[in-house]
Formats: C-alpha cells, sequence, structure tokens
C-alpha cells in the first residue's frame, strides 16, 4: 500500500470527506484486492474467449454491458457449446437471479439515496464489490459514495483484464497457468469473507449439500438459485429456534 | 456470428445482468426492511456461493454424475486454508490458480 493511501485510511477525519480525492483513494484501497483477482479471472476470461473465437471487439463489448463474471464464462463456454443467443440470455439471467437477493441485502444501508445514484450504483453490483461492500457498511464508517468507486473501479480493472485477455489469448496454451481455477479460487475466498458465525458455516454447509443433490436430479442451472434460496431458509429457521432457546 | 449478433446477444444478457441488480436497489431502498427480512437476506451470500461451489468441487460436469476425489477438490482445500489464514482475494485466486496448474502437471 502507498504511503499516501494509507494516511487516508488511517485518519478518521477522512472518513467524513466527501471530496472526490479520499473517495477515490479509500475506494481504491478497499477495492485492489477485488482488482487482483480480477485480473487473472479477467485475463482467463479473455483467453479462453479469444480461443473460443470472439474478436476482441466483442470481448470489450460483452464486459462494458454485462460486467458479470460467471455470466461471461457461462456464455463463452455456450457459445464454444454452439447455443443459441436465446438460451444464453436466458442462462445469463438464471445465474444473474442471485444478484436480486444481493440487491436487496445492500437496499438496506442505502435508505432515502435518488434513484440517479441507485442506478448507477447498480451497475456494478457484483459477487466480490458485495462481499466487500456488505463487510464495511457493517464495520460502518463507509458510505455510498466510496461503495459506488469500489464498484466502478473493479468495473474498469474488468473490462481492461478481459481485453488484454482476449488480445494476448493466441500465445497461451489452453489450461496452461490454472485459468481454468481462477473463477473458483474466487469463490472460495469470497466464501470465506461470508463466514461469520455459526450459523453461517450450518447454511454454507446445507446450501452445499442441497445443490449438490439438486444439480445431480434436475437438468439445468436452477440448482444456484434453487439450493440458496432454500439454505437460507433453512438457516434463517435454525437462527429463531436458536435465538428462542438462549 | 456478426456485429449485431454480439450486440444482440450482449444487449440481452446486459439486461438480463442489469435489472436484478437495479430493481431491488430502486424499489427497496426508500424502504425500511422487516428484520426477519434483514436476517434471512444476510444469509443468502454464503448460500449463494456455496450453491455455486460445491458442484464445482464435487460433481464431473460432463456426466452429472457425484465424483468425489476430483483435482479441483483437492486444490480447494490448501486454497481454502490460504483463504482463511490470509483472507486475501488477488492471493487467493494466485494460488488456487498455481496449485492447480501444478496439480495438472504432476496428477
Amino acid at each position: 500500500m502507498s504511503p499516501l493511501l494509507s494516511s487516508a485510511m488511517n485518519s478518521p477525519d477522512n472518513n467524513q470527506t466527501n471530496s472526490i480525492g479520499p473517495v477515490l483513494s479509500q475506494g481504491a484501497t478497499v477495492a485492489w484486492p477485488i482488482c487482483l483477482g480480477y485480473i487473472p479471472i479477467g485475463l482467463a476470461l479473455g483467453v479462453l474467449a479469444q480461443q473460443t473465437g470472439l474478436p476482441w471487439w466483442a470481448v470489450a463489448m460483452m464486459s462494458i454491458l454485462v460486467f458479470a463474471g460467471s455470466a461471461q464464462f457461462i456464455c463463452v463456454a455456450m457459445l464454444a457449446a454452439g447455443a443459441s443467443i436465446s438460451a444464453i440470455i436466458f442462462t445469463t439471467l438464471i445465474v444473474n437471479l442471485r444478484h436480486v437477493l444481493m440487491s436487496s441485502a445492500l437496499a438496506v444501508y442505502l435508505p432515502r439515496v435518488n434513484h440517479r445514484f441507485l442506478a448507477l450504483f447498480a451497475y456494478g453490483i457484483t459477487d466480490e464489490s458485495f462481499a466487500v461492500n456488505m463487510a464495511r457498511f457493517r464495520d460502518s464508517g463507509w458510505d455510498r459514495w466510496r461503495a459506488l468507486a469500489v464498484n466502478h473501479i473493479s468495473n474498469l480493472v474488468w473490462i481492461l483484464a478481459t481485453i488484454t485477455g482476449s488480445l494476448v489469448g493466441q500465445l497461451v496454451q489452453p489450461g496452461a497457468f490454472g485459468i481454468d481455477y481462477a473463477l473458483t479460487g474466487m469463490f472460495i475466498c469470497l466464501l470465506v469473507f461470508q463466514l461469520n458465525g455459526r450459523i453461517y458455516i450450518i447454511t454454507g454447509f446445507l446450501a452445499a449439500l442441497i445443490s449438490v443433490g439438486w444439480y445431480l436430479l434436475i437438468p439445468g442451472d436452477s440448482y444456484i438459485v434453487g439450493a440458496s434460496v432454500c439454505a437460507a431458509t433453512l438457516g434463517y429457521f435454525l437462527q429463531c429456534r436458536y435465538r428462542r432457546n438462549k | 456470428m456478426n456485429f449485431s449478433d454480439y450486440l444482440l446477444l450482449f444487449a440481452g444478457m446486459g439486461l438480463a445482468t442489469y435489472l436484478p441488480r437495479a430493481l431491488p436497489l430502486l424499489y427497496l431502498a426508500h424502504k425500511r426492511l422487516p428484520q426477519w427480512l434483514i436476517d434471512w437476506l444476510g444469509l443468502i451470500p454464503v448460500a449463494v456461493l456455496s450453491a455455486l461451489l460445491a458442484p464445482t468441487l464435487l460433481t464431473d460436469a460432463a456426466t452429472r454424475s457425484l465424483s468425489l476425489g476430483k483435482v479441483e477438490l483437492i486444490v480447494a482445500i490448501p486454497t481454502l486454508i490460504f483463504a482463511l489464514k490470509t483472507r486475501s482475494l488477488g492471493g487467493t485466486v494466485l494460488v488456487g490458480m498455481v496449485l492447480y496448474w501444478l496439480a495438472g502437471l504432476f496428477i
């Protein structure tokens, strides 16, 4: 971390300052671990897209218009398999339904905020920025402008990384450097960020069990939404019972 | 696919991505949520991430069957420990990739 960034982080006065300098530098400080993760993942996506036959400008267009890493990986895989445009769009919708729940959770921390800000903020809600911003909002000393900076700094890095990946794609052998594991590694770490107590661990285990069962029994991608809603609901009732018995 | 095919595909995907993110925020941010909903939503991220991960680690995608002992699962154990110890997102991704790459070379 540069001295400039760390002094901006350590000074309590700056927490309340909403001038563009501290907002951007604190946003960047918080966003950099996301960006560090986005660079290999974005490069990996770009390389895979190039090897599937997408031109670099199509990768750029996809990252700007979509900005949803897992949906983009799925899109590339489906294009490689020759899926139709409508099938890919529908799958994207299903995979991104989880953001309904994340966006609703963020809404708790954004009361009485104007629609224009929310429309801009919504564009940058990802699994990663969600996990980081929620943790920051919970600790307090965090506000919507810093959260917006996190969203859009990581967004910009993502776009650049995917384009770079597609430009260098032809130089990379398929499967080299473990690029296929980039997304899995990221999900593992984001999961760790969420383990804030016993009920979270139990809910995570329930979701794993249900999703594997659902995945094996029901074709398609409904296991993601289905298992998460079931597990969170079971976890919620367990939490209620635990609180009553205490 | 030509330019307009890509534009159609990505515009559609963009809408399918943007609307689930924007609508709850625009609709819910002006209301106070009930406590039960806040508690329930608090458990959603861990559930979603776990639901995305578990089939990747524990099943075979080609045959859609249970597959314990996959390289993905074995690599996930040290990756998980690294994430728990360091809580570093970028570091975890890199460690996972390198281990997976090495595992592919030697297993």
